[in-house]
């Protein structure tokens, strides 16, 4: 068998991992391979033909292709390998990959360090289990993009979508555009969880209601989805008996939250964050594995792309120190999300690694107008940051600059506070 | 004309018609559906029974420790998975421990290897997961774990290619006998004309003995409702946890399945529908309060999937078995409910018993070939991977990420299979979209390679049944 | 005299304010900021919006070009240009940002590629 060995691997090559491999490459590593499952790379962009990304990063408004031709060029122009239709199925911490394709067959390639790029996957009816029949015409929001945007096949023509997120926002326009009836939106939370220019643009443009504080009690059809019941939730989130509302629909489409992608991560014994349900990793991106690194949505799901591929170069960079032996992995403190707080990412630091600023993303666990995010440890508040409008959709970033990190001792917790 | 002609191609129709295949006869099966195991047999708990749960003089009990003893060797001969993991029932109350020991003396007296009663201590220490509010349980090390589908699949491609014919999409509508042959005729207008006829319609055997026979029995469907857990679940228990039975059934199990998952349920209400597979949440709620009475360990973000499935509860309350007096050569296996997947084999035995004491001719064939073949890539050591792929490059590509799957297995599903198969035919047979993202990523693949292979456009391929059409039609 | 109302929600940032614009004497009321302002009163007055879709790919049956219009254009014109898409096929080879259709509907506007395609 073939013994192939790189100085890094990157898994998976959306955004992220094709920023992070040409930003290795850019600091001086030049032995990088790329492996990524599908035909093209680019990952879920790809599918994403709708515009509104990189104004962070390009300051224009891009649609996901353009977006992911930017890195893919880049990729290119740095000559640094890519093996597509390879799928990777294992790797471990001795660094070992085990991946597979139809030309190379099964393979076992070394690497001095990995960056993980898997992604994220979506929530399916059977995870938030929603009972009823199990007829076709349910489809989660990625999938029915596939089909309409890459395959060019249309789901169905009368159509509910339930999950009020930016995919499924989109969606309703797509499918509204392409000669289907949307005939609602369908959020369980009393709050959207997309933007509010998504509701605007693809709800309120064309009509389409947005049902608040609902969900979906019962699904029927034999064969073709025939109709979808809807009722009006509780506090708690149980259905309110008397409350439900029919639907004629041919098509469900599910845009119920995403999952990151870390099978392949968890195969190796990485460290998972059950809130965050993907990868621990530190200021450098590096996970509890010294030289497994991991970026993007694998890490954490994020709203906008821009940050993924932030969180992907830092991982480049970081590559390029541990392979120059200039990170120590050592003195590790923990960061904690306080009140109001439900994750950060990263998870802990290494004060001595932290560059000029150390970044910390986070998300609130509810609507919150006019407060505080507070940096703390031991008593010491590192940083205060005014926030007018905080919802969970919206990640939040908090910026610790060095001269700040020095009141640093032990644990550092972010969260929410009144003045 | 048809030596025997059987009706319904679940795990007993399946067992029958492949235990027929290995003598000189014409057989077929004829199955409403556009696939095989479509009925009860999808959709069950999976479990091979040890065998002391039946009422010693029930018919059931004629057939279940036999079933139980052949699956290891049937299922080895059809290369399907199978798992002898064992049995436990749980005890949560000293008067609990009475009926586990009334238990014990039952299934001891009816032949079933190797039962013990266990302390707590002996019980927590073989399944640590468990609630540490049991008291004991009864355990069975013979009782298994397997997958229906894939096991009746692999008896209906085995008997196919022993010279058995299948019919999909056959819905018997009549059935006269003129001058000691039967008339069987189909919805579409499909005649067959056979000397014995095998009732194995599941929850509509009633109907189908009524074409022909006195009304005798009717059926009613029992639907038990069912979750399915990501296999982050599935160490959590070795063998399969049942509660301490009662009248309407087991009881609402916890267990293992043979792919590694994990699955709680059944919940048990007779209905009247006999197509009504479909879950509700007070059933699904019900299953799970029942499940955290055994175990408080398991995750419930963790689910993947939930289903329903109806067993065929017969008037008589046992199954039926037997020629009708007033029709000869036309036999009934009607009634088969729980633990008719693991009485199947042994039920098939016995009605070639009775067949032939009903005056079929028995000449065993010397060219059956007993043994099935089905490959699985990610079972592979790495040299028999490299070299599959260089004889056919599709076993490089993985489809279905979560399970392993690769196009190659998937290509091979749809050249064994037995008419336009459906999105959930190839997922039954070899499992894309098995996993933790139910098809979200592979669906559309999987979509792809079957129209590609039969050569149709992809608005006509079916997610299941007949016209469940996945796609409506191009967007340009 | 106060004129039309207009009610609009901003979404020039998260905070969603709810605006009114007096559409007849161009006034407007609930914003926080100035970009607020102009958002409501172009919204109010010339609603624009993108458009993306896909166009087919002559003798491609499987592969379809993703495409925008180069600049917004008034939203009036949302299905109309749907139309004009749904109508166009294209030759491969394609590259990002090369011209689909001309000035669409006389706005101005061209749809363009957002993707390379080559030659099959």
């Amino acid at each position: 068998m073939e013994k192939l060995s790189y100085d890094l691997i990157v898994i998976g090559a959306g955004p992220a991992g094709l920023a992070a491999a040409a930003e290795a490459y850019s600091c001086g590593v030049k032995n990088i391979l790329v492996l990524e499952r599908d035909c093209e790379p680019g990952g879920i962009l790809n599918q994403c033909i709708h515009s509104g990304f990189g104004l962070h990063t390009f300051k224009e408004e891009l649609t996901g292709p353009e977006y992911s031709a930017r890195f893919i060029d880049l990729v290119k122009q740095c000559g640094i390998e890519v093996k597509l239709r390879t799928m990777v199925l294992s790797v471990d911490e001795n660094k070992t990959v085990c991946a597979v394709n139809s030309t190379d067959g099964f393979m076992e390639i070394s690497a001095k360090a990995i960056i993980l790029s898997t992604g994220c996957r979506e929530r399916t009816r059977g995870a938030i289990n929603i009972p009823g029949d199990r007829p076709s015409g349910i489809f989660t929001a990625g999938t029915a993009q596939r089909f309409v945007n890459i395959e060019g096949y249309m789901p169905g023509k009368k159509v509910l979508i339930l999950g009020s997120g930016d995919v499924g926002l989109i969606m309703a326009r797509r499918l509204t555009l392409e000669g289907a009836e949307v005939k609602a939106v369908v959020e369980l939370m009393p709050y959207s969880n997309g933007l509010t220019r998504n509701i605007v643009q693809c709800l309120e443009d064309y009509d389409i209601p947005l049902y608040l504080s609902h969900t979906v009690v019962d699904v029927v059809g034999d064969k073709r989805l025939e109709k979808v019941v809807i009722a009006k939730v509780d506090e708690d989130k149980r259905p309110i008996k008397g409350t439900e509302i029919e639907f004629d629909v041919d098509t469900l489409i599910l845009s119920v939250g995403l999952i990151p992608e870390n099978d392949v991560a968890l195969s190796s014994g990485i460290q998972k964050d059950y809130r965050t349900n993907g990868l621990v990793v530190s200021e450098s991106m590096q996970t509890n594995v010294p030289g497994i690194f991991a970026c993007g949505n694998v890490v954490h799901v994020h709203d906008l792309v821009d940050f993924a591929v932030e969180e992907a170069k830092k991982a480049g960079r970081a590559v390029y120190k541990f392979l120059s032996g200039k990170l120590n992995n050592k003195n590790f403190i923990q960061i904690k999300n306080g009140n109001g707080v439900s994750y950060t990412v990263p998870q802990k630091v290494e004060l001595e690694a932290v560059d000029d600023n150390l970044n910390i993303f986070l998300r609130v666990n509810n609507v919150y107008k006019n407060k505080f995010l507070v940096a703390r440890s031991n008593g010491e508040t590192l940083g205060k940051f005014k926030k007018v409008h905080l919802v969970p959709a919206e990640m939040q970033r908090v910026l610790l600059n060095k001269k700040q990190l020095e009141n640093a001792s032990g644990e550092i917790e972010i969260s929410l506070e009144d003045e | 004309m048809y030596d025997v002609l059987i009706i319904g191609a679940g795990v007993v129709g399946g067992s029958i018609f492949r235990e027929l295949t290995k003598y000189n006869l014409k057989v077929s099966v004829l199955e409403k559906e556009n696939d095989v195991s479509m009925g009860t047999t999808k959709a069950n708990s999976a479990i091979i029974h040890a065998g002391f749960d039946p009422d010693p003089e029930s018919v059931v009990a004629k057939y279940n420790v036999r079933g139980n003893e052949m699956y290891e060797g049937l299922c080895k001969e059809l290369d399907v998975p199978f798992k002898r993991n064992g049995a436990m029932v749980v005890a949560f109350s000293e008067e609990n421990m009475t009926t586990l020991e009334t238990l014990y003396k039952k299934g001891v007296k009816m032949g079933v290897k190797g039962l013990r009663l266990l302390s707590k201590e002996e019980t927590l220490k073989k399944e640590p997961n468990l609630n540490d509010t049991v008291v004991g349980a009864l355990y069975a090390p013979t009782s298994g774990i397997v997958c229906p589908f894939q096991y009746t699949i692999a008896l209906f491609e085995n008997a196919v290619s022993n010279g058995g014919e299948l019919y999909l999409d056959s819905d018997v509508v009549s059935i006269e006998k003129n001058d000691g042959i039967f008339f069987v005729k189909t919805k579409d207008g499909k005649e067959f004309k056979a000397r014995y006829v095998v009732n194995a319609a599941g929850v509509y055997a009633d109907e189908i003995h009524n074409m022909i026979a006195k009304e005798k029995f009717s059926i009613r469907p029992r639907t038990g409702e069912y979750i399915v857990f990501d296999k982050s679940q599935g160490r959590l228990f070795n063998s399969t946890i049942f509660p301490c039975p009662s009248k309407m059934g087991k009881g609402i199990l916890v267990s293992p399945t043979v792919h590694g998952n994990l699955f709680i349920g059944p919940n048990a209400v007779d209905i009247d529908d006999k197509e009504n597979k479909s879950t509700n949440q007070l059933g699904l709620d019900e299953i799970k309060k029942a499940a955290n009475i055994t175990t408080s360990k398991i995750n419930y973000r963790e689910s993947i999937r939930n289903f329903a499935g109806l067993r065929a509860i017969s008037s008589t309350g046992d199954f039926i078995i037997e020629e009708n007096d007033d029709v000869k050569g036309f036999i009934d296996v009607a009634g088969i409910k729980s633990p008719g997947l693991t009485c199947a084999p042994a039920i098939a035995e016995d009605v070639v018993r009775i067949l032939k004491e009903a005056g079929l001719y028995l000449e065993r064939k010397t060219n059956f070939i007993s043994k099935r073949k089905q490959v699985r890539f990610m079972k592979l050591n790495v040299d028999e991977r490299n070299e599959l792929i260089k004889e056919n490059p599709q076993y490089g590509n993985i489809v279905c990420r979560c399970e392993g799957i690769t196009e190659g297995e998937i290509v091979d599903a749809i050249n064994r299979s037995f008419g336009q198969i459906s999105i959930d035919g190839v997922k039954r047979r070899c499992r894309p979209g098995m996993g933790r993202c139910q098809g979200g990523f592979c669906l559309p693949k999987v979509l792809g390679i079957i129209a590609r292979e039969k050569n149709i456009s992809k608005e006509d391929v079916n997610l299941d049944k007949k016209d469940s059409f996945v796609l409506l039609e191009k967007t340009k | 005299m106060e004129g039309k109302i207009k009610n609009i929600i901003c979404t020039s940032c998260p905070l969603g304010c709810h605006l009114k614009v007096d559409v007849e004497n161009n006034t407007i009321s609930g914003n926080s900021c100035k970009r607020g302002e102009a958002y409501g009163i172009s919204e109010a007055t010339n609603p624009v919006r993108m458009i993306t879709s896909t166009v087919k790919v002559e003798n491609e049956s499987e592969k379809l070009l993703p495409v925008k219009t180069s600049g917004p254009i008034n939203k009036s014109l949302n299905f109309e240009c749907m139309k004009v898409i749904n109508k166009t096929v294209v030759n491969a080879p394609v590259k990002v940002g090369d011209i689909v259709v001309k000035n669409i509907l006389n706005t101005g506007v061209n749809l363009v590629a957002t993707k390379n395609i080559e030659k099959a």
